[in-house]
């Protein structure tokens, strides 16, 4: 955190000085190990086991916060007979489908009296005109369903960003927790083996350590004191990234430490508004506001759509008024009751459309042409030599950057042009260089970390050929919808073309056509009022006026939202990201500074922070709290709960939606109103978390040697990105080294804001690998000198860095060696060198398809790595070396 | 006033006033807490973004995070990287064990004991180093063209119209902070952002600083903070933990920036006994001095004046 | 801290530090320092923006002066940060107004070797005539007899360093256009 936030480590350190313990896990000594109390050097990769030790202490030395667990989370809640741990099945699931690599949700459902009930409405796949059997059972095997459940697997990893998967909202329980079948049994059978000694033998920890992290953990959470988690990409960029959160998740749940002032789990995301580009997304599998992208099966019509995704109870009842509310925003007048609110021009997904997906769709030949907006794929994404193919086999790429980033010039300097692979004469892409404008000279909003939106202000306009991308996706929008307009002689807007050049042409373009595409536009640049899309964003009721807050919207098309989450953002007409009352005049939690989803609260879940009576836990950690006189709930922040339901509400039978949330359900956007200890629905990879190794490992799976990977991880297969062999697999042993890329301080992901500026590049001038001093005697590399680390896919040149800092670990009685790759170089700008990313594959996390770039396996020896087709017969002679084919690594 | 400060004739060792500004602020400067430094080098863009130093050259050096080297003309804040491994009050860490030949590389032979896992291992210190302002400040003392001036803040500056670029700054600091930079020629150093202060803004660095280890304002105050703070970390265990030029007692009379170290100066490359090379010049200039014409000579010789009778 | 007094509290220092007060130090004082105001106090105005690198969403201050930014730096006020900036948030003049920005549209023809200069509107119109075309080569009424009406012909990477204002309008008019391949650095 000290490395890559150092400004929000402030308030770390601010902690510290008020006496918290900081504790740093992290395979190398960072910035931030410097300042902790406690660093404790962990193997790459396996997280996992290390926080299933923690619980495992936590639940058999009963450290859990009981009265807390008890009230806010699924322990008690019995889990259905079908359901089978990977004790039982050697190391996977029940509901695993082989064939398909997929596991099937229905499985570990919730046992509840009223079977037929099922799973709840969400991700059942809808009965509309597709005529789907919609209850898809375990591993049928039939084509359909498995395609189906492949879809389902692609693309429902990231719609509970704002609230959980379905699940029955009232199932049977057993308030002692002895039941065999509770979670809380289950949990703690599945995390049984992971003792000390294991997490000793799989992450290099010491028991001595990791003793003190987890008496540090527990003596420091509790009805007085809590305990925060904060994880970056050294979570997330795994086959089994989500898993690590999960777990994370459980370990702060049971501690109680969720919803409550200075715990929970806080992702620290590395980009000014990646958080934003999630919520109105600019992602294949959601819609804003993380509503589903229709997928082909059964969501035929906007009926299935929101029958299907919409839960029984809680705020996702209202998928329909969201919905509906999305497509009037965009498609305005053009939007009525009796055409489905142009639902249909929704298009639809077959399966996974991410970014590797994509690679391989451009090297198809499937997907011709790209934009680039701020990314740097060839020096940013795994892989960057499958990047720059996909590249070079399209007709045209468009980049909107600053300067001359590594993706717009790979066609002439690339790497692959260097080993004679591509020569430039014979790239058919059309490139597009657009300069694009700097956040000082445009207007707009940021969300940032914790889902709070600052707006800032344009102070100059942009100079030259420089704009913003809000004038160049509303200019392209405008000319392609007068070009289309012209070729059907209609106007944008009007609707029904006359003939157009294609029989479907006019079907085609009805939807770019209909599309509200009339923001005012300001200044000699023509640049679209920012403020005008934010309302837009905010949305109206019937009479036009801004809405402030979602539980306004409708379905019956009178009210418009462009992201139903962002409502109340531009509540009366005002933007509420704006504002900037200084936090000194201001409580703690600073609510008058920009504005946060949802409804400007600041801490999720904070009704977790007072007890089910609604009187805070201890008056030392007290946020939100149930004010019987004026029978509402009052605090520091505003309660993420219904305003004026009191503590003691209880549903009547057969309440839906809103109504159905109980006084205590502290964790509302979830079916059941609980913070889930065991996820009935919703990952695609297992309801509780396992140990698994990465894709590639040179250690063998010592919790499950039956299932060395997650089993349902995705990879993605082509001769450019072959996998190793791992594990005890013959020719692991060629890539004995794990490395792990992470970022710098002086530097910002892949370079494109950071190697062009003198004052940054001066700071680190040049990539380097770090190494400790054990592996650099072992391979003879020389501090200083150069190194070449090789993978399957690449290799490259470092300068090497020895220093205790990387320390070597002892993992399964043997020394392991680990090399840390910071990932910002590539060959333009001030500083450059080879790019880390070139070294990694294309195997992903199966809910977010994120590829796995902080555990990988590699050789590496002295010296500089060879020039032009020689680097080509270095790769070659590894992958004979390790016998590698084709089949390698893909096994269930 | 601290009570450190040697008195001077013409009212204490106020640098300020004693370089001739009657009534004038108190005498301000930088606290450095390296104790809270996460080395994150904002100090140093801060610094160069709003003086406008051109970038010092881009070189890998090896030397754990620091490629910034050290300070000079073109560098007014630098930040040290020191890895420890064996810090004071924490045992010896075994030895690196050798190469163990093996079946599988990384994974060469049986267990041995190694630094993982041990305590306090690997410690890591950071500091950001600057100018301190002397209050005998020996490049002040040697200019020969009144282009370093004290100022009414009690700190030290260049007056880039003035300066020649003779060069004789550059010796005459004990720290080697002061250097000529190849292009215009002239001497560069940090102001303390004199420019700043006399709007009431904090110097760019103090105020960029995530974690506060930089700290800014008068220096008895930063004084006052220093030594609880020092006693705090003694207290809570870091017996190693001292104060860096924060007294009079050493020899350059006082800094106006002085340092919370977590080791010995010579660790983070900071002399610990500076002595400014002018100690014993002062009675042979003071005739020099009388020789020169205008008002700059009349504010050397008070200089000079107070400084003798120190002596 | 108290030192960290803000800009209404110039006057009244820079009164109390006035050269009408300056007595005997103003001796050594050239005409050059004399004169040297810092840039923050002449700018025309201030701006309140946000850092552009990681997430944490630090406050800043932009001056501008003669329609031009002249610094930024931290914005006390903010609850977030204080104020304070690391060392990428420091380098955003740097970053916004330096050498390294390029402001013209460049453009590579197939099989090109080299940049060529291309007008704006020129390009404009030429990438909207491109992602029509690739739109159509990649369209799909229907995968295996079902309705997914949209194309598989062009994507999109990138939005993470993007305003919520231009992702939105992004993907309203990608996926109106039927594309489904629009991603970010959030995947990444």
């Amino acid at each position: 955190m000290a490395e890559a936030h150092p400004v929000g480590f402030q308030w770390v350190m601010e902690a510290k000085a008020r006496g918290a313990t900081v504790i740093h896990v992290d395979p190398r000594f960072s910035r931030t190990s410097a300042m902790a109390d406690l660093h404790v050097p962990i193997r790459a990769g396996s997280d996992i086991a290390f926080l299933g030790g923690i619980i495992n202490h936590v639940l058999t030395e009963e450290k859990y916060f009981r009265d807390y667990v008890l009230a806010y989370t699924n322990a008690s809640t019995i889990i259905s007979e079908d359901f089978a741990d990977t004790e039982d099945l050697g190391g996977v699931f029940s509901g695993l489908d082989r064939d398909h690599r997929t596991y099937d949700f229905d499985a570990w459902r919730y046992q509840a009296g009223d079977v037929g009930a099922a799973a709840g409405r969400r991700d059942r796949p809808g009965s509309g005109k597709g005529g789907q059997n919609g209850n898809g059972q375990n591993g049928d095997g039939q084509n359909g369903d498995g395609r189906r459940r492949r879809v389902r697997a692609a693309a429902r990893g990231e719609a509970h960003g704002s609230g959980g998967a379905a699940a029955h909202p009232s199932p049977d329980t057993d308030e002692t927790l002895q039941h065999p079948r509770c979670v809380f049994q289950i949990l703690k059978r599945h995390f049984s083996r992971y003792t000390p000694e294991m997490v000793e033998q799989i992450c290099g920890i010491s028991p001595e350590n990791f003793r003190r992290v987890y008496e540090a953990l527990t003596s420091n959470s509790g009805r007085d004191r809590t305990t925060a988690l904060v994880y970056s990409v050294g979570w997330t960029q795994h086959t089994v990234g989500v898993q690590y959160i999960r777990t994370g998740a459980i370990l702060q749940t049971l501690l109680g430490n969720m919803g409550r002032p200075g715990g929970g789990i806080l992702a620290l995301r590395g980009h000014a508004s990646i958080q934003g580009s999630t919520d109105i997304p600019t992602l294949f599998d959601l819609l804003p506001g993380y509503l589903p992208m229709p997928h082909v099966h059964g969501n035929e019509d906007l009926d299935t759509y929101a029958d299907a995704e919409s839960m029984d109870n809680g705020f996702w009842a209202n998928v329909r008024s969201y919905m509906v509310s999305l497509l009037k925003a965009w498609w305005g007048p053009a939007a009525t009751a009796e055409n489905d609110f142009c639902f249909d021009y929704l298009p639809r997904l077959t399966g996974s459309h991410g970014t590797y997906e994509t690679v391989l769709a451009q090297i198809a030949g499937d997907c011709s042409g790209y934009f680039l907006l701020g990314e740097n794929p060839a020096v940013g994404s795994a892989n960057g030599r499958m990047q720059r193919l996909g590249m070079s086999k399209l007709d045209w790429l468009v980049v909107r950057d600053f300067s001359l980033i590594e993706s717009a010039t790979w066609w002439k300097d690339g790497p692959e042009i260097e080993t004679g692979e591509m020569r430039t004469e014979d790239i058919g892409t059309e490139v597009f260089f657009l300069p694009a404008a700097a956040h000082t000279e445009k207007s707009g909003s940021f969300t940032n970390t914790q889902r709070m939106l600052q707006w800032h202000h344009e102070a100059v306009e942009p100079a030259g050929d420089a704009r913003s991308d809000l004038w160049f996706a509303y200019h392209l929008g405008r000319i392609i919808r007068e070009k289309l307009a012209a070729q059907s002689g209609s106007v944008p807007g009007s609707s029904s073309p006359a003939a157009g050049e294609h029989p479907d042409a006019d079907e085609m373009n009805r939807p770019i056509l209909d599309l509200t595409w009339d923001y005012p536009l300001r200044g000699p640049l023509r640049e679209p009022d920012a403020e005008a899309v934010l309302a837009e964003v905010n949305g109206w009721d019937g009479d036009g006026k801004p809405v402030s807050s979602y539980t306004q919207l409708k379905d019956d098309g009178s009210t418009a939202s462009g992201c139903w989450i962002y409502c109340g953002v531009y509540a009366d007409g005002v933007n509420q990201a704006a504002r900037r009352k200084p936090g000194g005049e201001q409580n703690w939690v600073a609510n008058e500074w920009g504005w946060a989803w949802p409804a400007n609260r600041r801490v999720l879940y904070n009704r977790a922070s007072a007890d089910p009576e609604g009187k805070p836990w201890s008056d030392r950690k007290a946020l939100v709290w149930w004010d019987p006189e004026q029978g509402k709930w009052a605090g520091h922040d505003i309660a993420d709960f219904i305003a004026n339901r009191p503590p003691s509400y209880r549903p009547p039978d057969g309440a839906k939606g809103v109504a159905a949330i109980s006084g205590t359900d502290a964790f509302i956007m979830q079916a059941d109103g609980k913070a889930w200890l065991f996820a009935p629905a919703g990952l695609a990879d297992g309801p509780m978390p396992a140990h698994y190794e990465p894709q590639e490992s040179p250690v063998q799976n010592l919790l499950y040697p039956k299932q060395e990977h997650n089993p349902v991880r995705e990879t993605l297969r082509h001769p450019g990105t072959p996998y190793q062999p791992s594990g005890d697999e013959p020719g692991s042993e060629v890539f004995p080294y794990v490395a792990t890329t992470y970022r710098l301080t002086e530097h910002h992901t892949a370079g494109g804001m950071s190697r062009w500026l003198p004052y940054l590049s001066e700071l680190q001038p040049e990539f380097f690998c770090e190494v400790s001093p054990e592996l650099a005697a072992e391979r003879g590399l020389e501090h200083m000198g150069w190194a070449t680390i090789i993978s399957a896919r690449s290799a490259i040149e470092a300068r090497v860095m020895v220093t205790q800092r990387m320390p070597s670990l002892t993992v399964q009685g043997k020394r392991l060696h680990q090399i840390g790759l910071p990932y910002h170089w590539g060959r333009n700008g001030l500083t450059t060198g080879d790019a880390a990313n070139e070294l990694a594959h294309f195997s992903l996390d199966p809910n977010v398809h994120i590829q796995e770039v902080k555990a990988l396996a590699v050789d590496i020896q002295p010296g500089r790595r060879p020039r032009g087709p020689a680097l080509l017969d270095l790769i070659r002679s590894y992958h004979e070396r390790a016998g590698i084919t084709d089949e390698t690594g893909t096994e269930v | 006033m601290s009570s450190t400060e040697r008195p001077g004739l013409t009212g204490g060792a106020d640098p300020a006033e004693r370089a001739g500004w009657g009534e004038h602020p108190p005498r301000m400067g930088f606290f450095t807490d390296t104790s809270v430094c996460i080395g994150c080098k904002a100090c140093e863009v801060a610094c160069k973004e709003w003086n406008t130093v051109p970038e010092d050259g881009l070189e890998l050096t090896g030397m754990s995070f620091d490629n910034t080297i050290g300070l000079s003309a073109s560098t007014w804040r630098h930040v040290a990287f020191i890895e420890q491994q064996a810090p004071v009050g924490v045992p010896a860490l075994p030895a690196v064990p050798g190469q163990a030949a093996g079946i599988r590389g990384g994974l060469s032979g049986p267990a041995v004991p190694g630094p993982d896992g041990v305590d306090g291992a690997m410690r890591w210190l950071m500091s950001s180093d600057v100018c301190k302002h002397c209050t005998e400040a020996g490049c002040l003392d040697v200019c020969p063209t009144g282009a370093l001036m004290r100022t009414e803040f009690g700190t030290v500056v260049v007056q880039d119209d003035v300066c020649n670029g003779c060069g004789y700054c550059v010796p005459a600091c004990p720290f080697g902070v002061i250097g000529r930079r190849a292009d215009d020629g002239g001497a560069h150093k940090c102001t303390l952002c004199y420019d700043r202060l006399g709007v009431g803004m904090e110097p760019a660095c103090a105020k960029a600083c995530p974690t506060d280890s930089i700290q800014f304002g008068p220096l008895d105050e930063l004084r006052e903070r220093a030594r609880v703070r020092v006693n705090d970390l003694v207290e809570a265990g870091h017996p190693e933990a001292q104060l860096y030029l924060e007294g009079a007692d050493n020899g350059i009379g006082g800094a106006g920036a002085f340092f919370l170290l977590l080791d010995e100066p010579e660790v983070y490359g900071l002399p610990p006994d500076p002595v400014v090379p002018t100690r014993s010049l002062p009675r042979m200039w003071k005739h020099a001095g009388l020789a020169a014409a205008g008002v700059g000579a009349m504010v050397l010789t008070a200089f000079l004046g107070s400084r003798t009778d120190v002596r | 801290m108290g030192v960290r007094t803000w800009i209404e509290g110039w006057p009244v220092y820079r009164q109390l530090t006035g050269p009408d007060k300056l007595g005997l130090g103003a001796a050594a004082k050239s005409g050059a320092t004399s004169r040297r105001q810092p840039r923050v106090a002449e700018a025309d105005n201030v701006v309140k923006s946000v850092c552009p690198y990681c997430a944490v969403g630090c406050g800043q201050n932009v001056y501008v002066q003669d329609g031009k930014v002249t610094q930024i730096e931290g914005d006390p006020d903010s609850p977030v940060s204080r104020g304070r900036l690391c060392p990428k948030g420091s380098a955003s003049l740097q970053l916004t107004t330096g050498d390294a920005r390029q402001y013209q549209v460049l453009y590579r023809r197939p099989n090109g070797t080299d940049w060529e200069k291309l007008g704006l509107d020129q390009a404009m119109d030429m990438i909207a005539d491109r992602v029509l075309a690739a739109r159509r080569k990649g369209w799909q009424w229907e995968v295996d007899g079902q309705r997914t009406r949209r194309t598989l012909g062009f994507a999109s990477l990138g939005g993470a360093t993007l305003d919520n204002e231009e992702n939105y309008l992004f993907k309203k008019l990608f996926t109106a256009l039927g594309a489904v391949q629009i991603e970010n650095q959030a995947r990444i």
